[in-house]
């Protein structure tokens, strides 16, 4: 049984006025727990709409979302549930922190939920320790925080709620080389460790490359590709006329292969395009 | 060299009980050159951005625009007239409900004539792409759009200089391509000074110099292909180097010979061909 599924799921913005717009469009898919899945596609693609309905922010104008085999908008405490179950974590996140201690925004999620003190601390240092936020930071001001902490604290506060699915929209977005790596990593480490279900959307086909094992790829409201990323990396051209970005390595094995180098298409690390360019070679030398 | 920014000894701090953000930095940039400055969150880019067109003030050390201290305020005005500023996100530095209004909005200020300001916010839409959005509302624009606005905002003070900090950070691939191409037009049309501070290593390779920043000073200055191959350098900052450099790098430990100054992937990809055709 998929964790998530949806059934010919539809959105219309602004319905009935000159700025109607269809921005998704009859999607069917099945997520299965302890997935880890990124979502790609350009702005506008339809990708922000769509994960904004899988915890019942957006009501569908059309089709269902299945949350472990219940229709979220079957009744108020599906709908409510599904929040608990399904949890998001919006683009540039750090603007939303608002308590007067790191602990406390953090713990904001799960006193909601009517947890015991005890749990509620509990769930606060173990969503701290995920995503790398010492404990000396407790009662600080979140304000004081440099913006990266800041972005960490608030994906701890949805961690907190120990959400069976989470949610990160562009959650690298703005930081630099390193804080992305380290964000990266932090995910990784909490998908791996908890065994949870992850949604990453991103615009880095670079980043997701690397972390996810399914991409599902959004253009125009609908799901133009749905794979392993080798499959989805495959289809590099498209994606690019799609006005994506293929990772560099695949765009260099796509001007190897002009260059008549045999290279398999489906590249998408540099480190794995080294290993293939080195063994091509060390294949023509045993000719 | 005809510098239209001259640096000297510049160190910065936030406040006495900060320890400074810029250290002893000294640097001149030459008129008409295009040079971006790379650097992880923390390494003093920003504020050294800031000190270009007088937000921030030395706290030791001088800057010059043209000639002028900036720590003097009889020039302030003329200072942000010969240098402006663009930053990181599109959505805090547009004022006005109509495209032009906004473009305007700078030339207006400065106490030029109307006539010469429709002229002036025509080309500078022109320039970046925007003509034909100059009556739609800002805020129905893509990220991309928006910063290219923001952009004209600065073209119609008809600055020497144009300091960009980030502006593609907050873009996806269409913005940011959108953009870099208005930014490569500034260059190549209008011949103006353009300062690009990234952590995008791509967004570099075209610059006449590559600036490096790290704990406010500058750790590596040349030119882009002499730069990215001190790849040595490069990690020790925590930074990356191009995914190009990367992977030659990577063959070259390897034991090949192909030459680690091709940056762009079809200089790369030709390196490469080269290599395999000399070997058999």
């Amino acid at each position: 049984m998929p964790v998530i599924r949806t059934e010919g799921l539809s959105h219309i913005y602004s319905r009935g006025t000159p700025f109607e717009k269809l921005a998704i469009d009859n999607i069917n898919i099945d997520i299965e727990a302890g997935e880890f899945i990124g979502i790609i596609g350009h702005t506008g693609s339809g990708k922000s709409t769509f994960i904004q309905h899988l915890n019942g922010l957006l009501p569908p104008n059309r089709g269902k979302v299945i949350v472990d085999d219940v229709d979220i908008a079957s009744s108020k405490a599906a709908t409510r549930d599904v929040r608990f179950k399904v949890g998001l974590v919006f683009q540039y996140p750090e603007y939303q922190l608002f308590e007067e201690t790191v602990y406390k925004d953090i713990a904001f999620g799960p006193k909601n939920m009517g947890l015991s003190s005890e749990e509620i601390d509990r769930r606060v240092r173990a969503a701290a320790g995920f995503v790398g936020v010492s404990e000396e930071l407790f009662e600080l001001s979140p304000l004081e925080l440099s913006g990266g902490q800041k972005r960490r604290v608030a994906i701890a506060g949805v961690i907190a709620m120990e959400p069976k699915v989470l949610i990160l929209d562009e959650p690298t977005a703005g930081l630099d080389p390193a804080g992305r790596e380290s964000i990266l990593g932090n995910i990784g480490y909490y998908q791996r460790t908890t065994g949870a279900t992850v949604l990453l959307i991103s615009h880095s086909m670079d980043d997701v490359a690397r972390i996810a094992s399914r991409l599902v790829v959004f253009n125009e409201g609908r799901i133009a590709m749905d794979g392993t990323p080798a499959e989805v990396f495959e289809r590099a051209e498209e994606l690019t006329a799609m006005g994506l970005a293929v990772p560099k390595a695949t765009e260099i094995a796509l001007a190897l292969r002009r260059r008549g180098i045999d290279i398999p298409q489906s590249v998408y690390t540099t480190n794995y395009l080294r290993k293939l360019l080195i063994n091509l070679r060390e294949g023509d030398e045993q000719c | 060299m005809d510098s239209i920014i001259r640096i000297e000894n510049l160190t910065f701090a936030y406040g006495e009980d900060f320890s400074p953000a810029i250290k002893n930095l000294s640097l001149e940039i030459e008129r008409g050159s295009f040079v971006a400055i790379l650097g992880h969150n923390g390494s003093g880019k920003s504020t050294l951005a800031k000190h270009l067109n007088a937000i921030l003030i030395p706290t030791e050390g001088k800057v010059y625009v043209n000639g002028m201290d900036t720590s003097l305020e009889e020039h302030t005005i003329d200072i942000r007239r010969s240098v402006g500023m663009v930053f990181q996100n599109p959505d805090n530095q547009i004022v006005a409900s109509v495209v032009e209004d906004d473009v305007a909005f700078a030339p207006e200020n400065l106490g030029v004539p109307s006539e010469e300001i429709r002229q002036r916010v025509d080309e500078a839409l022109k320039s970046v792409g925007m003509y034909d959005y100059r009556l739609h509302a800002p805020h129905r624009l893509s990220g991309g759009q928006k910063q290219r606005v923001a952009i004209a905002g600065v073209l119609a003070m008809e600055p020497e200089c144009i300091v960009l900090d980030e502006p593609t950070a907050m873009l996806d691939p269409i913005g940011r391509r959108e953009v870099l191409a208005a930014i490569e037009r500034l260059r190549s049309k209008k011949g103006m000074t353009v300062i690009l501070i990234t952590h995008h290593m791509d967004e570099c390779i075209d610059a006449d110099r590559l600036i490096v920043m790290s704990g406010g000073k500058i750790v590596a200055d040349g030119k882009p292909k002499d730069v990215f191959t001190q790849v040595e350098t490069m990690c020790a900052e925590g930074l990356a180097v191009p995914e190009t450099t990367e992977l030659i790098y990577g063959l070259r430990a390897a034991g090949w010979d192909v030459p680690l100054e091709a940056l762009r992937v079809e200089e790369c990809a030709d390196a490469i061909a080269e290599f395999f055709k000399k070997d058999k």
